[in-house]
């Protein structure tokens, strides 16, 4: 078989821990998002929209849920007799094995997964983010500047950039210096955990970096910052799109607010660019005659008696009489009864409101509520 | 069930609904928002596990072939079974019958390996448990299964339905071609259970005696050497025989006990997926009864309506009692009532129509 131009490696391991009860089960690429994605939807879209055919998933963190999600990758056409989709878990060979120490370290332990296609670049991402990017713009600037990494960036506020790993650049957009979350920022040149290798220089990084004691075998920690200091050609990739890391709460439910904007700051129906997901098939909409939906997306499946307003309803969630649901998101198969009212909440996938439950309403920041839960019309005076 | 092989039949569509198929057979009318008819019955086969279906086409089976695809969504892509699209053997000829499309495509049974056949058109909307189907034709020891209704829609002239009368012990004793059923009467539908056997020795002696008919010379020839039970379908289905009855049993769809029998029942009805994002309702939107899939964008008034997938209704624009096919766009200001679009309609800005007595058809891809 021909070698492949490059191979996609997909990092989605993560616990993400920060998005609470909604990640005890699942791992966080697999958290439902937009009414009827899943966040990795976004990046292995962008995958097929970029013509890459072969992407090796890496997987860690209660991976059952994704995987069966992903399958064979049909839905993203990613179902390739030489190629595809791969999902990699960790495993033992017989020089022992070990968990995933750090993202560089997913990607040394599947080495031999990579060097079977023999490509010429390797691109890595991260399957818990919000953008659509052609990752083919990325490829062709990085060979223009005959670059050995690229990363792309995005130009985040100056106030928030201390959160960021942050990308000092000259004029050519080169970088020369690289600072995780730095007290006084230079730059506002946020990574967006994207990254483009030469995949011969890579491998040599990467053996180096697991023979360095005390490294913690991470891209944006020891990988880039090394490849900076040794004077490497590394170059940002500037993308002026929408992306957003949804790993927090707060930027979970700012992202779905994104979607609702007329235009949005997130078009999901862009005909252009769209984005497939997995596993639908759900009656058409049900919308009631005492029924009122402003400012909403409202998925397949859905019956709707109540009130929604600048919310996302994702697929099979039934909202009773009398309910109103406001700057909320509700998961999959979520079921609300009668004179409920929600307010600034995320509810999580299968859980039962009772008629008359009241949350979310004078509370500070975003209410969330788990999986799988039962809250009853007492909730809000606990 | 691996032993029983299906056979969805369009050799036999009725000229009915003649503005919604010019191009497409009546299978694959688009119905209730996101379905075509024939998935019905594809889903009816998927809760029997039907792991071998044939559809046997006669004109016009593009949509119905670009629509199950690999059939994948019913389950139907298997290596050695799976789904086969049969068109006539014989295209410049007139079919004389099903039984010579069978007996064309007589391969296709002997082939299979299953010992019952089920039989059924491509357009009944309804939900047939049909492992109750079998497990009756059996304990009856039936050579022949017939599926009936009784008639439960408005008067009709037109005669297009077959009747069957029964014995007290519910044998068929007599089929009546070409009726227009009165309240109550048995309307045959089409639907039968047979031997596999039994069928290919059918079909061969049938097409010998050149009698193509799978009904006339297969069921009513045969009702007094053959054991032919009838079959009550007790469940929701609508007899759509016309515009109005197609319009009516789409609005039917907006009853919430309807929709919950066919939707959220035990088995579900699958269609072929398509990546279409969630519906946007805007600020200015004002939706209320009505059936609506993904992929819309609505800024307008929607009333008693059924919105299939991709469809916008721009600021300003009102749609009601009416059925907007997949892509359709209803520009500002424009206001429909009883109006059925077909896929990829454009009503342009301000237009107003009101169909008063009879639903009124907007041919595909037309700019009103």
């Amino acid at each position: 078989m021909a070698s492949k131009k490059w191979v996609a490696m997909l990092l989605a391991g993560g616990q993400g821990s920060r998005l609470g009860e909604l990640t005890s089960d699942l791992a966080k690429p697999a958290v439902p998002f937009g009414g009827k994605y899943r966040i990795i939807d976004f990046t292995l879209s962008n995958c097929t929209h970029s013509g890459i055919d072969t992407v090796g998933i890496l997987t860690q963190y209660r991976p059952h849920i994704l995987n069966s999600y992903v399958g064979n990758g049909r839905t993203w056409d990613l179902d390739r007799n030489y190629g595809g989709v791969a999902m990699l878990p960790p495993y033992k060979g017989k020089d022992g094995g070990e968990w995933y120490k750090g993202t560089a370290n997913a990607v040394y332990q599947n080495f031999h997964f990579i060097d079977q296609y023999e490509p010429e670049y390797v691109l890595v991402i991260s399957g818990d983010h919000i953008y659509k990017m052609d990752y083919n713009k990325m490829l062709e600037d990085h060979v223009e500047n005959g670059a050995l990494a690229t990363i792309a960036v995005i130009e985040v506020p100056w106030n928030e950039a201390n959160r960021f790993g942050i990308m000092n650049t000259d004029d050519t957009d080169q970088i020369i210096e690289f600072d995780e979350k730095p007290e006084h920022p230079k730059s506002n040149l946020a990574s967006m955990g994207v990254y483009l290798f030469n995949w011969k220089h890579l491998k040599k990084y990467l053996t180096e970096d697991e023979n360095t004691i005390g490294s913690t075998n991470d891209f944006g920690k020891d990988i880039i910052p090394k490849m900076i200091d040794e004077g490497a050609h590394v170059q940002a990739y500037r993308f002026k799109d929408y992306w957003k890391d949804v790993g927090t709460v707060e930027s979970l439910w700012e992202a779905h607010m994104d979607l609702l904007g007329e235009p949005p700051a997130f078009d999901l129906g862009d005909a252009n660019w769209q984005i497939y997901a997995g596993n639908a098939n759900h009656p058409p909409q049900y919308i009631s005659q005492e029924a009122e939906v402003l400012q909403s997306l409202i998925n397949e499946g859905c019956l709707v008696f109540g009130k929604v307003e600048h919310s996302v309803l994702s697929y099979n969630v039934q909202v009773g009489k009398g309910s109103t649901i406001k700057d909320s998101v509700i998961m999959p198969n979520v079921k609300i009864g009668k004179n409920v009212t929600i307010e600034k909440a995320i509810i999580g996938s299968g859980t039962i409101i009772e008629d008359g439950a009241v949350i979310g309403v004078n509370k500070q920041g975003i209410t969330l509520i788990g999986e799988n839960q039962r809250i009853s019309p007492t909730y809000a005076k606990l | 069930m691996n032993n029983v092989l299906g056979v969805i039949n369009l050799v036999n569509e009725k000229p009915i609904l003649k503005e919604l198929t010019q191009h497409r057979c009546l299978a694959s009318v688009p119905f209730g928002g996101r379905y075509r008819m024939i998935d019905f019955t594809m889903s009816n086969f998927m809760n029997v596990s039907v792991s071998k279906v044939a559809i046997f086409t006669k004109d016009k089976y593009r949509s119905v072939m670009d629509h199950l695809g690999s059939g994948k969504e019913w389950d139907l892509d298997h290596r050695s079974q799976g789904l086969f699209i049969l068109p006539p053997s014989h295209p410049d000829e007139k079919i004389k019958g099903d039984l010579q499309q069978f007996f064309d495509h007589l391969e296709f049974f002997q082939r299979a390996n299953a010992d019952t056949v089920i039989i059924a058109p491509g357009h009944h909307i309804c939900k047939i448990d049909f492992n109750e189907v079998i497990k009756e034709h059996e304990s009856n020891e039936a050579d022949i299964t017939v599926l009936y209704k009784d008639y439960d829609g408005k008067p009709m002239r037109k005669p297009l339905y077959h009747q069957c009368s029964l014995d007290i012990n519910g044998e068929v004793l007599d089929i009546e071609l070409y009726t227009s059923p009165n309240r109550g009467d048995h309307v045959c539908l089409e639907t039968y259970v047979i031997g596999k056997q039994l069928l290919i020795d059918l079909i061969k002696k049938c097409v010998d005696n050149e009698e193509y008919d799978f009904l006339k010379d297969v069921v009513k020839a045969n009702l007094r050497d053959l054991r032919v039970q009838g079959y009550e379908f007790k469940g929701h289905m609508p007899f759509i025989h016309s515009l109005e009855t197609y319009h009516t049993s789409n609005m039917e769809f907006l009853n919430p006990e309807i929709l919950n029998t066919y939707f959220y029942g035990s088995w579900e009805v699958f269609t072929k997926i398509k990546h279409e994002a969630p519906t946007n309702y805007a600020i200015s939107s004002e939706v209320s009864n009505s059936l609506i899939a993904n992929g819309c964008n609505i800024e307008g008034i929607v009333e008693n309506s059924i919105i299939f997938r991709g469809v916008q209704v721009k600021k300003g624009a009102v749609v009601k009692n009416s059925i907007i096919m997949q892509r359709g766009d209803i520009e500002e200001g424009a206001h429909i009532e009883n109006i059925i679009t077909d896929k990829q309609v454009i009503i342009t800005k301000g237009q107003v129509l009101k169909a008063r007595h009879q639903p009124t058809v907007i041919k595909k891809a037309e700019v009103i």
